[in-house]
């Protein structure tokens, strides 16, 4: 469309009254900006308008001072401080905002934080009960030692070393009363991997080994001493290195420490 | 108009003194318009007066992308005065009306107020055909869309926009602008 035809169609006119849309307004706007023929047309239809709104007004006479000292309060006073108090409030809430938001996350934080150290206390609280509970039993069992090992009828056999191990040694605690035997076997070297010591109770008389059972803990075993059942009329005691799981007889090759009753 | 831009910008800066500028040439138009629509003088200053502080307050909110100032003046302008025809205060005093249009009020006139060319524009519309008084009644005065407009007077919608220009075309042709 040309400027001519544009003019003439009236859009010029409906846009100083305010009767176009939203679109429409930026349209002849941009239309203005390109073309300055418009613009004095758009102009002079304003004035006529002015005019002709004005001939509409009454006798009253309007003065600019009326409004301008409500401007200046509106200015320097009022608007100054509503906007200080909004922007005073919207930091303090979005301050606010942030120290909740962060104190949240450090909380949740710190409680996991807790949680955890509580639950590795818990743990090592365990591990203590463990100990201390392992330290009574390995004190009881000690006592309990000690005394069988004054008893007066506890027999003491000494084992020495043998042809195979010649620094081996081991000494059994013999109680009679229980039938139980008490080894010693500190003086034993780690048995290699795949092996066991046998324990074996012997009579001499014809030369008769019995076996009491295999040594299966002594690696985990820390003090070294077993507890074993012995019903036999023992007058030796005997012990060997034998394959895992034991042999029916003794491997007489492999008999690390011996030792007679002596009695 | 260079000068009117800047003093637009001014104003959107809070220079008073632009505003000023800007207050005397269009203060008699906007109570012109208030006027037609309150139909009382006295409400008319007052309405008046508080669209120029109204404006005053939102100057912020003007674009010239969205159209011209004194349009934008307008806008303001006719809301107020037509919120304040919604109030109680104006259905008490509405029976005391006697003009109906900006035409009867202009008839009425006995004003030789000389800065606004009343006696021409009396003169003016007093020989203008029915359809334009309506027509500038609606869309100068009452702030109508050209589609309001066009189903108010039952005229086609493009013909609202060339009868309309005809119209002011006439105006023009008297007023010499």
């Amino acid at each position: 469309m040309n400027t001519k035809d544009y003019i003439a169609s009236g859009i010029l006119e409906l846009y100083i009254a305010g009767s176009l849309s939203e679109k429409e307004n930026e349209e002849v706007y941009a239309a203005i900006q390109e073309n300055p023929e418009l613009l004095v047309e758009v102009e002079s239809i304003e004035k006529a308008i002015l005019q002709l709104t004005a001939a509409a007004k009454k006798d009253a006479s309007y003065s600019f001072e009326n409004i301008k000292n409500k401007l200046k309060v509106e200015e320097t006073k009022v608007i100054s401080i509503t906007k200080l108090q909004t922007n005073w409030k919207q930091y303090v809430g979005w301050a606010a905002a942030f120290i909740l938001g962060s104190t949240l996350i450090l909380s949740v934080l710190q409680n996991n934080k807790l949680k955890e150290q509580l639950a590795s206390e818990n743990s090592e609280k365990e591990l203590l009960e463990a100990q201390i509970d392992s330290a009574s039993t390995n004190l009881a069992s000690a006592e309990k030692l000690i005394e069988i090992f004054r008893g007066k009828d506890i027999i003491s056999v000494p084992l020495g070393g043998q042809a195979v191990s010649p620094n081996s040694y081991a000494k059994v605690y013999w109680d009679k009363k229980t039938e139980s035997i008490y080894l010693d076997a500190k003086g034993l070297p780690e048995p290699p991997k795949g092996k066991v010591y046998q324990v074996w109770s012997l009579t001499l008389d014809p030369l008769t080994p019995t076996s009491l059972g295999t040594l299966d803990s002594f690696i985990a075993d820390t003090n070294k001493i077993f507890t074993i059942t012995n019903a036999n009329q023992s007058e030796a005691f005997g012990i060997t290195l034998e394959p895992e799981g034991g042999s029916l007889s003794p491997t007489l090759e492999q008999l690390y420490t011996l030792g007679a009753i002596s009695s | 108009m260079k000068d009117q831009s800047q003093l637009i910008l001014q104003f959107q800066q809070k220079d008073v003194k632009a505003y000023e500028k800007l207050y005397n040439l269009y203060c008699n138009s906007i109570s012109g318009v208030v006027n037609n629509i309150v139909k009382n003088d006295d409400v008319a200053q007052e309405i008046t007066q508080d669209v120029f502080i109204k404006a005053w307050n939102k100057a912020d909110t003007y674009s010239a992308k969205k159209g011209r100032f004194f349009t934008w003046l307008l806008n303001i302008a006719r809301n107020a005065a037509i919120d304040y025809t919604r109030s109680k205060k104006f259905k008490q005093s509405k029976q005391n009306l006697s003009a109906d249009f900006f035409v009867d009020i202009l008839e009425s006139s006995s004003s030789l107020d000389s800065e606004t060319n009343t006696i021409g524009l009396k003169e003016f519309v007093t020989k203008l055909g029915e359809t334009c008084k309506s027509v500038i009644e609606l869309l100068y005065f009452k702030g109508f869309t050209q589609k309001e407009a066009s189903e108010e007077l039952n005229i086609p919608l493009g013909t609202i926009k060339t009868r309309n220009r005809t119209c002011i075309g006439e105006l023009r042709t008297m007023l010499g602008v």
